[in-house]
């Protein structure tokens, strides 16, 4: 495995600095929780409970709405206050139910029991790990389980977990590697077991020696585990990348990784699945990172799911100055939210707050041919033609050059000069080319 | 030069020659009529009759597979003409329809929830948080349905707000299908009265966010005959089947019933509705 790299690429100011040397810090009970039904990205979970309700901590209160879905758990015991639709921090209103905490983080009955996970069949890891309802939790949320189930014929032969990391500002998976690299470790022998590969890589970029360090010294002993330390570029952690960067094996257009036989998961979720399984916990809480010029204390936060980006913030000693933005995730693919009414979802990594000095409101121009943003797009796409076509709103021919296959990394519309909304398009178009899918079937 | 000449000459003869062969071979029968009623037929190729193009429904009509008044957009003085070239007789057929916008949240009476500074397209807009309205039924106001509209029938009001020109449009429903929010209904041209809101907020939440929305309050359900208006999850419907009389209007607290004048398109606000709190 060589440390070349993919194409294109950008590398912006990545502010990791203001929240990478500070521990994890455990938030304690807010007054109310805002759990959403849907938390994973396929089918949306069904809620089984009602106003009024009493829950317990990690009992299920929405379970799985079919194969491509996961349950969702109460991340606390308390009561089921209301069930209304607030601001998802994805970008659309979903269904929630506000859990008010009764104080006594009571756990349901079976839950949080130390178990063996030695001789534990395929099958049981997988319905474990889809029983507490692990997603991906690097931002994408897919169910790890539907993961877990490559084609029969596709032969896979190596586990990759992503600690890549290359999002500016977001600290959260590098400090879960300095503090938690055992169940990192643990986790994913559980995944290699289950799809039955031997070798499995830690890929770290470079910008986390005390990570990669740590996450060296916990992989002594184990048969095929080996850390890789990587080049510093964005999007190096995004799962084609960083497939190409380790192996030179390229998804093909419309692929999967287990196409080229690689899974490829999280360092959260390792870590999510690996207490799942050894601790019968299901995830109903993450790491998020709040950050940014905006923030008064940027931390790295173990907050519940549900927890309100307010409740976060005043926790993390509130706004700081003129804060005029705030983005779940990190600047280059997060969704700018425009109420802290929303809360954290088991994608959420981080919630990053600017100063007003730092948002400028573009107003956006005519391609000018430059050609910027295709040195820059890792999928090596044609950004500009795209952008003109869908403008147009010629979305056959968006589809024909492949727009399905952009990544929505954001490196083209980063490198703009015209400063043209490209994601934007593109979003915009693969929901219209979906609906054009559907109508001919 | 002169073989260049005459080497030239030749191929161009062979040419001639062989397409004069091929259009022989080839022909496709041809249908007169079709050509006639392509000229009656409006040439906006605007595919609300489901087809490629007014060329396609021409030809559809002379074979027979088609209705001869297929077209909205021609409408029922096209539909006379074509009966005549085929030789039928057109009996009239349903009445003419046009869009109309249900929602009358301009800028100056809708609430925003934040400040969107993306694409101006409404279908672009709807990916952020379903838009940037309060009321997340309201109209958008970047005018995607005005972009469709091949008749300019469409005009986007200040504040954001898309209204239709009943004289100007012609019933294609090419905006039905581009607004994202689903609230361009279809409508027979010759009623008047209109409830312009699509809110299915409860009273206080669609009095919070606009100051002209249904409230559910039900006056004007009670004031028009029995089943004209019917309310559908807080929002009061029209049965377009009855004629509702103008008067009604005057009954809604929030000034959401329209009345259409019959001068030539006019929207007419109803006289300042008793105990509005707008
Ligand atoms: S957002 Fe899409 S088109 Fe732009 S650089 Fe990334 S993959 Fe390429
Ligand atoms: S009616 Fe629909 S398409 Fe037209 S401006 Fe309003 S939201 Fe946009
Ligand atoms: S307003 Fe709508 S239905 Fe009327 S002509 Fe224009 S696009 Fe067609
Ligand atoms: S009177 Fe006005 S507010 Fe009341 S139900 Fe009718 S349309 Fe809605």
């Amino acid at each position: 495995m060589g440390s070349g790299r993919f194409f294109g690429g950008v590398h912006p100011s990545y502010n990791k600095g203001l929240a990478d040397s500070s521990a994890i810090v455990e938030m304690p009970l807010p007054e109310r929780l805002v759990v959403f039904f849907a938390q994973n990205l396929g089918v949306p979970s069904q809620p089984v409970v009602k106003k009024g309700d009493e829950v317990k901590k990690g009992q299920v209160i929405a379970e799985a709405g079919g194969f491509v879905s996961t349950p969702v758990h109460a991340p606390t015991s308390g009561t089921i206050g209301s069930i209304d639709i607030y601001p998802s921090p994805v970008g659309v209103d979903a269904p929630a139910a506000v859990l008010v905490p009764d104080g006594k983080d009571e756990w349901f009955e079976g839950c949080n029991v130390e178990r063996s996970s030695e001789g534990l069949g395929v099958k049981k890891i997988k319905e474990m790990i889809h029983d507490k309802g692990i997603v991906g939790m690097g931002g994408a949320t897919f169910p790890t389980h539907v993961k877990l189930s490559p084609l029969a014929e596709k032969k896979m032969d190596l586990l990759v977990i992503n600690g890549a990391e290359c999002e500016p500002y977001l600290t959260a998976d590098h400090r879960l590697m300095v503090e938690h690299a055992e169940g990192i470790r643990d986790g994913a022998s559980l995944f290699a077991t289950v799809i039955g590969v031997r070798n499995v890589v830690v890929a770290i970029e470079k910008n986390k020696p005390d990570a990669i360090e740590v996450m060296c010294k916990a992989v002594v002993g184990c048969q095929g585990f080996s850390v890789e330390a990587m080049d510093v570029i964005y999007p190096q952690g995004a799962e084609k990348q960083l497939i190409y960067t380790l192996t030179k094996r390229k998804v093909p257009a419309g692929g999967l990784p287990m196409d080229v036989g690689v899974l490829v998961q999280n360092v959260g979720t390792a870590l999510a699945a690996y207490e799942a399984v050894r601790y019968n916990r299901p995830l109903i809480q993450r790491v998020v990172t709040v950050t940014g010029s905006g923030i008064r204390e940027p931390k790295n936060v173990l907050a519940r799911v549900g927890t309100r980006f307010e409740d976060l913030v005043k926790f993390c000693g509130g706004l700081e100055g003129d804060a005029a933005k705030c983005i779940n995730g990190g600047p280059m693919m997060g969704v700018a939210q425009y109420s802290l009414d929303a809360a954290v979802t088991k994608g959420t990594s981080g919630l990053v707050i600017l100063r007003q000095e730092e948002v400028t409101q573009f107003v956006s121009d005519a391609c000018i041919r430059c050609a910027r943003c295709l040195e820059v797009c890792p999928m090596k796409l044609n950004p500009s033609a795209l952008s003109i076509f869908i403008e147009k709103m010629r979305f056959e021919d968006a589809n024909e050059y492949n727009v399905m296959d952009c990544i929505e990394c954001g490196c083209c519309a980063y490198v703009c000069p015209s400063r043209r909304p490209m994601v934007h398009h593109f979003r915009r178009a693969k929901a219209e080319v979906r609906k054009l899918q559907r109508k001919t079937g | 030069m002169l073989t260049a000449v005459i080497a030239l000459a030749a191929l161009a003869l062979l040419a001639a020659f062989g397409l004069a062969i091929a259009a022989r071979v080839f022909a496709v029968p041809h249908n007169p009529k079709a050509d006639e009623i392509e000229e009656v037929l409006p040439g906006a190729n605007c595919g609300a009759c489901a087809l490629p193009g007014c060329a396609e429904l021409a030809r559809r009509i002379a074979e027979g597979k088609a209705d001869i008044d297929a077209c909205p957009v021609g409408g029922e003085s096209a539909a006379h003409t074509i009966a005549a070239i085929m030789g039928m007789e057109f009996e009239g057929g349903a009445e003419r329809e046009v869009a109309l916008v249900l929602c009358k949240g301009s800028d100056q009476v809708a609430a925003k929830r934040f400040f969107y500074n993306g694409i101006y397209d409404c279908n672009s807009a709807v990916l952020v948080f379903g838009g940037d309205k309060a009321c997340t039924y309201g109209c958008l106001g970047l005018g995607t349905c005005a972009g469709v509209c091949l008749f300019g029938a469409i005009d986007m009001v200040p504040g954001g707000l898309a209204v239709v020109d009943p004289e100007k449009c012609t019933g294609c429903a090419q905006c039905v299908a581009a607004c994202p929010k689903g609230i361009i209904k279809m409508v027979p041209a010759s009623r008047k009265l209109h409830i312009l809101c699509s809110s299915h907020d409860k009273g206080g939440v669609a009095r919070k966010h606009c100051k002209v929305a249904c409230i559910g309050c039900m006056k004007c359900v009670k004031a028009a005959p029995e089943g004209a208006i019917t309310m559908d999850n807080f929002l009061a419907v029209v049965d377009y089947s009855f004629e509702i009389p103008a008067e009604v209007a005057a009954e809604c607290p929030m000034n959401t019933i329209i009345v259409t004048g019959d001068a030539a398109g006019a929207c007419e606000e109803p006289a300042a509705a008793a105990g509005g709190d707008a």
